[in-house]
């Protein structure tokens, strides 16, 4: 989509053409004396009535310190200079605030791009919802309109309005949008859906089961947005540099004018030579406008918000972008970040039996429970489960379930129920939940059930070395077996188990102790349970956030998807965008400190300064709106 | 109560500048401005009448920034 002007952007443009082609015509002119100076005011007038008058205003509000005031003293400065060295030569005053405007117009060009480049990215925002009308045909209405629990139709290609539950239909649906996960998910009855996903290849019926507010998509836009209200240290610093920095360049100026010439006449006994030490000063003023700095840093950040929430990762504010560049030491919760938060079955140790028929039994006489290890148990069965073969289940709280399973009596349970049916078992030497088995009173092994460790944990510990992270840290509940033989398969460095919430807030306390002063620590939660950590920790990263309000809430850093390589990936994109703001301050800088320098010895001209002024103001933005790309980081 | 109000502005640092006076005017418990998304966050102090004080602060951006507009009605 091509960015085009907006009427303001246009009369703009036009006055500089007309101001630029006076002055063209007037070089030929053969005017001299006051005729020529009148002349020349009828461009510089067109050029900048609006600076004049907005400096003047300022004077009288006693805001007088900004780039208006700037450049009317500037171009003011230089006609007077014209006049006094009967030079004649009025053009380099009106180039100051033509220049001066083409830049305005530029910056105002390049941001409105920046900003339709981003909110391009960003969109996600549906723009209709469709309701199916009683004779089946579909109406397009506002998704603002659509109550809790409508029914709506989301077609191929169309984006999933509001989030819901599947009704009808199956298709896959792509939320590259969201998650910047590009491979396309399976949909279908009975499953849930979230807004802002694109809908491919079916047709599906939906019922809300959020108004449009409260959607993952209206969270997430309203996220994005409201980053730009926390300020990070960067940004706070250039708005209060901004502040004393100009008024710093006038007094210079006017001190580079005035002492000078009082030395030479004075001093050394020279001749004064005022005009030229007044062109310098005046060269100082052009040179010293603080834009480049005061737009290319907020930009920068607001373009690596928008391209991390591209990649599915939501930063809060640029605030915890700087702090996640910092990070080195990062503490992640076990269940449900490093594991799937669901238990399985892991492995089925057996003496005499099949291993295939020990997890039959095994599921059968468990099949009326719903406890989590049960349904475990079912799912590693994998087979439907029969339930007439199965006969006087007695549950035995705290031990477990006695059954007939064709005819044979099941034990299944723990150490315990073994114990009280005097079955002699083999103890297991490994980490997890033990669920032993006995059949006919007689021991027939155990299976080892465990939360599943996520396949890309192991990767994400490694990105995160790479990334010089200095000590990974794993809090869990969990027995201490079970802990130790996560980390050391993943490569953790440090352990620490059976804890309970508050406990966990403790060692993160401990660990902000411990670490170097310009160290940050992160920890990363599934968002449920943790919520106390997470504000404690310098950044509060939450994982799996599609559809939770809780995690979202909580924390200061979100991961649309479950991945923890995404952990890595959201401290790379800090500091790729941190790269670049400290780039442009240095360059912005940089560049105006030699360019005053050159000036204050006379080398510069007034055409370097304009370039000081503009062409830094362009270069910083071109490099600002790198920080959107953040696919390859 | 918090609202939000689209603005138009056209240089960074006017935006900046809009935000220092909006959170001066009485009536604004805190006031932010993102020039990125052009967008005004206002929050009002208790019991205070969310048309008036825009007004307000409207006229105290002017002040600043003659160019600016928020549309807050």
């Amino acid at each position: 989509m091509r960015y085009t002007m907006n009427k303001k952007q246009k009369k703009e443009l036009a006055r500089i053409l007309t101001a630029a082609a006076m002055m063209i015509a007037m070089h030929f002119a053969p005017v001299s004396g006051l005729w020529r100076l009148a002349l020349y005011l009828v461009p510089y007038g067109i050029i900048s009535y609006d600076i004049l008058y907005k400096a003047m205003r300022g004077i009288r509000n006693r805001q007088v310190f900004d780039e208006n005031f700037l450049m009317s003293i500037a171009s003011i400065g230089a006609f007077l200079l014209a006049v006094y060295d009967g030079s004649g030569d009025y053009a380099e005053a009106v180039a100051v605030m033509l220049f001066y405007k083409v830049g305005e117009l530029f910056e105002s060009y390049a941001v409105g791009r920046s900003r339709r480049n981003i909110s391009e990215l960003m969109d996600i925002r549906p723009d209709y919802a469709n309701i199916q009308q009683e004779d089946g045909s579909l109406a397009r209405v506002a998704p603002d309109e659509v109550s809790i629990g409508s029914v709506i139709v989301v077609q191929p290609g169309e984006k999933v309005p509001l989030d819901g539950v599947v009704l009808e239909g199956r298709s896959a649906i792509n939320s590259v949008a969201l998650t910047g996960e590009s491979r396309p998910r399976n949909i279908e009855k009975g499953q849930d859906i979230v807004s802002g996903c694109i809908n491919m290849t079916g047709l599906l019926k939906v019922r809300t089961t959020k108004v449009f507010e409260e959607s993952t998509v209206s969270r997430i836009l309203e996220l994005v947005e409201e980053a730009g209200s926390r300020k990070s240290k960067s940004e706070a610093f250039i708005a209060k540099f901004a502040r004393i920095y100009t008024p710093i360049v006038c007094y210079s100026a006017f001190g580079l004018a005035v002492l000078p010439p009082l030395v030479n006449a004075f001093a050394l006994g020279t001749e004064a030579v005022w005009h030229v030490w007044i062109y310098r000063a005046l060269l100082f003023l052009v040179i010293s406008c603080p834009c480049a700095l005061v737009i290319s840093v907020p930009l920068s950040f607001f373009a690596g918000i928008g391209g991390a929430s591209r990649a599915g990762i939501l930063i809060k504010g640029s605030n915890y972008l700087e702090t996640l560049s910092k990070v080195r030491y990062v503490v992640f919760d076990k269940t449900g970040t490093l594991t799937y938060g669901v238990f399985a079955v892991r492995a089925v140790h057996h003496n005499t039996l099949a291993e295939e028929k020990l997890l039959e039994y095994a599921a059968l006489a468990e099949c009326a429970s719903s406890h989590p290890v049960s349904r475990s148990l079912q799912a590693a069965y994998g087979k439907p489960v029969d339930r007439n073969r199965v006969r006087d289940v007695q549950e035995i709280s705290g031990h477990g379930i006695v059954a007939s399973v064709d005819g044979i009596r099941v034990a299944v349970g723990n150490d315990k129920l073994m114990d009280r049916l005097g079955i002699g078992f083999t103890p297991c030497h490994d980490s997890g939940t033990i669920v032993h088995v006995g059949m006919d009173g007689r021991y027939a092994g155990h299976i080892v059930i465990d939360d599943e460790i996520k396949e890309q944990s192991a990767a994400a510990i490694r990105a995160l070395k790479k990334a010089g992270i200095a000590r990974t840290v794993l809090l869990t509940g969990d027995n201490r077996l079970t802990a130790e033989q996560t980390a050391e398969r993943l490569g953790i460095d440090e352990v620490h188990s059976e804890l309970l919430p508050a406990d966990k807030v403790a060692q993160v306390e401990i660990l902000l102790k411990k670490k170097k002063d310009e160290d940050r620590l992160a920890f990363v939660g599934d968002g449920i349970n943790d919520a106390p950590v997470l504000t404690r920790a310098d950044v509060g990263i939450a994982m799996g956030a599609m559809g939770s309000d809780a995690a979202i809430e909580a924390a200061d850093v979100v991961l649309m998807d479950d991945n923890p390589e995404q952990v890595a990936k959201a401290i790379r994109i800090a500091r790729k965008c941190m790269g670049i703001v400290y780039q442009n301050i240095v360059l912005a800088l940089g560049i105006k400190f030699t360019c005053l320098a050159l000036g204050a010895v006379g080398i510069a001209s007034m055409w370097l300064a304009i370039f000081a002024d503009v062409g830094v103001l362009v270069l910083a933005v071109l490099n600002a709106v790198r920080a959107l790309q953040v696919q390859n980081v | 109560m918090k609202k939000t109000y689209r603005i138009e502005v056209d240089c960074a640092n006017c935006a900046n500048l809009m935000e220092e006076a909006a959170r001066k005017v009485s009536g604004v418990a805190d006031a932010t401005v993102n020039f990125m998304t052009l967008k005004m966050k206002v929050e009002f102090a208790e019991g205070a009448e969310p048309g008036a004080v825009m007004a307000e602060v409207l006229r105290a951006c002017r002040k600043v920034e003659p160019d600016c507009e928020i549309y807050y009605e």
